[in-house]
């Protein structure tokens, strides 16, 4: 009797309301029915060829149909999204990048896709996972692509100055010593004060827990030991001089990365892209190599970038919407297509072995793929909090003022846990010690 | 009142609501897009999200009533007046050499023997038509070190913590001073020319009837502009933005308005935001009508009479 009323009833209005605990209740027999009538679901991104995966999808599935729209990525795309959300017209489905998630969350606007999500866990690693349930028993999205760390490095200009490639940061902090004393014009490589992703996955490298969650409060610790340890180590090569500070992405770096005055750049997997569009001079003279170790003999690494497909908690049709997110993120023929139109690098275990041909800028490292899953088999993330975009600004000043002015690194980092707790605290977050 | 006094009356309240008819689209309009954004702004900085527990899931956020917390907080915090302290220098810098520079100009292109004097006046006037952005991003490029023409030639780091203020003022000095210099201008040539040919008359110097007599002329107009320049100093946005990209010594709460952005779209505050915007529009009225007030009598010549 209740399974029919529920079968017959719209199943949107039943999903509706449906969350966290709720949701499992209603999945199981509304999963058994066919879908009562035709969905049409929007799905804002920044992958590049996604209509032609969703094409596929709706080919297939002709009563859940899905229109992509493209976003500008990033902050924009997000800032969007939440207004979007708070105006309640968001999008059915939203690519969310890890670190804006938990805002979302936070801002009720993304749903808890915990049963649909459940049969595709294993599809994912521990890391990623993390980055999608931000450690309570809640999943607010399906893993799309991810971003591990590992090192790009000047292989023939490593020959020139005869340095070998660093294992350990104390390695990589002796060659940067080296390659001043050779030519005083070049550098190993740069810390960037204003790419607080980048320093956060060499955070999580060490060791790093930033935000976790102790029953009902937030711990907050920015300035927690690994990570005091890591920027203490970046501190120390830019009081010494012996690393720049010119920030990434900007025309300064572009051209020194291809004019050769720069040897190293620690960055993520898709790292071939900008480099092909910065440094076209130096194509097929850089080569990768695990992220230098904190201990050697480690194989540790972090995420820089990445994203997953959430639903927005405003949708109508929530159920139909994971159902396409853990379909795009987890079919071979849709990963397939994500790697070869949207050149991306599939957060789901089994995507990784769909990355045969190597990016064009690296065509002379036949077995860059292979090279690139076994370095970053050991990647570790941690869970994001609900106000990154405040650490993350705190973090451009902190560390701006920190690189101008040559001064202590773990005073910058107690900067930014001040601006993150004190911003928390104004919101009425409940913090633990 | 007699009847007769009350249709006149009526007569003229008829005939008085036609102007306001008139008025109509421009006052809905004023509404729309002033007063109505200008409440909800103060309605915002009245308020502030509150959220209970962890904050995530369903109605753990709210809006709540802080009354004047908001604006504690923005004339409290230490930042915001080091933002000011900050434009105040710059601004000095800005107004005495771009309005300088504008009245000398504008000196110069009036007297007769000028050459070429409708190419100068385009070329001083052409980058005020580059957008703020695009000349914030190309002299960017100008002072990054290792693409600088300048930086040999100066052989000093022209972001540097010292010399970034005067790489700002320089952008701001390079867009502005064709605007007034063509303000000031166009007040010279007003005046008719039987002025000067009486001053000539009576054996003053070129020099002499610049100084004593087109000077004093352009007085009004001379403090209009600087009314001019002293709200768009107060409101220095462009420059320190592009330029912050590119070099780390600009923060985020560099100038007042810098703040009331990061807090508005990048910490997503925006009850911060209204507060400290509330706060700046009310600076920016002192400043420009404490200014006025001052110089009233000689902007208005209301004393002479």
């Amino acid at each position: 009797m209740r399974m029919n009323r529920l079968a017959a009833a719209a199943l949107a209005a039943a999903l509706v309301t449906g969350c966290s605990g709720g949701a499992q209740d209603t999945a199981a027999p509304a999963d058994t029915a066919a879908p009562a009538e035709n969905v049409r679901l929007t799905f804002w991104n920044w992958v590049p060829g996604m209509d032609k995966v969703v094409a596929v999808w709706n080919k297939a599935n002709p009563s859940i149909q899905v229109v992509s729209s493209t976003q500008a990525g990033g902050d924009d795309a997000a800032t969007k999204f939440l207004t979007a959300a708070k105006a309640g017209n968001p999008p059915d489905l939203m690519q969310a990048e890890y670190q804006a998630l938990p805002s979302f969350v936070a801002a009720d606007a993304v749903a808890d896709i915990k049963a649909a999500a459940e049969p595709v866990r294993q599809e994912f690693g521990e890391g990623v996972w993390g980055l999608v349930t931000l450690g309570t028993e809640a999943v607010y999205g399906i893993p799309q692509d991810s971003g591990p760390m590992m090192l790009y490095y000047r292989a023939d200009l490593f020959d020139t100055y005869g340095i070998e490639v660093p294992r350990t940061w104390q390695e990589y902090a002796e060659a940067a010593r080296t390659v001043r004393k050779k030519d005083p014009k070049v550098f190993l490589g740069t810390f960037s004060s204003k790419d607080p992703g980048s320093f956060a996955g060499l955070a999580q490298q060490a060791g790093a827990q930033w935000w976790s969650i102790s029953g009902e409060a937030w711990k907050v610790a920015v300035n927690d030991e690994p990570t005091t340890k890591m920027a203490d180590f970046w501190g120390g090569l830019v009081k010494e001089g012996v690393i720049d500070t010119m920030p990434y992405f900007t025309p300064e770096w572009n051209k020194a990365l291809n004019d050769g005055k720069l040897l190293t750049w620690p960055s993520a997997v898709w790292a071939p892209g900008p480099l092909a569009s910065n440094a076209p001079k130096a194509k097929g003279k850089w080569a990768i190599a695990p992220l230098p170790q904190w201990n050697a003999g480690e194989n540790h690494t972090g995420f820089w970038g990445g994203s997953a497909v959430a639903v927005a908690a405003a949708s109508k049709h929530q159920q139909a919407a994971a159902k396409f997110a853990t379909w795009l993120n987890t079919d071979p023929e849709a990963l397939g297509l994500l790697v070869k139109e949207g050149a991306i690098y599939p957060a789901a275990t089994k995507g990784t072995s769909l990355l045969t041909e190597p990016p064009a800028y690296f065509s002379d490292v036949p077995d860059f793929w292979k090279q690139a899953a076994a370095n970053t088999a050991g990647a570790r993330g941690f869970t994001f909090g609900p106000n990154v975009n405040v650490a993350y600004n705190a973090y451009k000043d902190a560390f701006d003022k920190a690189t101008a002015d040559k001064s202590s690194f773990a005073d910058a980092l107690v900067e930014i846990q001040d601006a993150t707790v004190a911003d928390m605290t104004k919101s009425g977050f409940q913090i633990a010690q | 009142m007699s009847a007769r006094a009350a249709h006149a009356t009526r007569t003229r309240r008829r005939g008085g609501l036609v102007p306001y008819l008139f008025l109509a689209p421009a006052m809905i309009l004023f509404a729309l897009f002033m007063v109505v954004p200008i409440g909800y702004t103060v309605h915002l900085s009245l308020h502030r999200t509150k959220v209970s527990g962890l904050g995530l899931g369903k109605g753990a956020r709210k809006e709540v009533f802080v009354g004047l917390d908001n604006y504690v907080a923005a004339v409290g915090d230490g930042e915001l007046w080091a933002g000011w302290l900050r434009v105040l220098g710059y601004g000095a810098l800005v107004l005495v050499v771009m309005l300088g520079l504008a009245l000398l100009f504008a000196l110069m292109l009036d007297t007769a023997r000028v050459r070429l004097a409708r190419f100068a006046r385009i070329a001083i006037f052409l980058p005020f038509a580059v957008p703020g952005v695009a000349a914030g991003l190309m002299w960017g490029f100008l002072y990054l070190p290792s693409l600088s023409p300048f930086h040999e030639l100066f052989g000093a780091d022209l972001l540097s913590r010292t010399t970034v203020v005067y790489s700002m003022a320089n952008i701001a000095v390079w867009g502005g001073t064709g605007f007034n210099m063509l303000v000031l201008y166009t007040n010279l040539r007003a005046v008719p020319q039987s002025l000067y040919e009486a001053a000539r008359i009576d054996g003053a110097s070129e020099l002499q009837i610049a100084l004593r007599v087109k000077i004093p002329i352009l007085a009004p107009a001379i403090i209009l502009t600087t009314v001019f320049s002293v709200i768009a100093t107060v409101q220095v946005f462009t420059e320190p933005s592009t330029l912050r990209p590119l070099s780390n010594t600009i923060s985020s709460t560099w100038s007042p308005l810098m703040k009331v952005y990061r807090d508005a779209f990048v910490t997503g505050d925006l009850y911060s935001a209204a507060a400290t915007a509330i706060v700046i529009a009310g600076v920016s009225l002192v400043l420009s009508f404490g200014f006025l007030r001052v110089v009233r009598d000689r902007a208005f010549g209301e004393a002479q009479a």
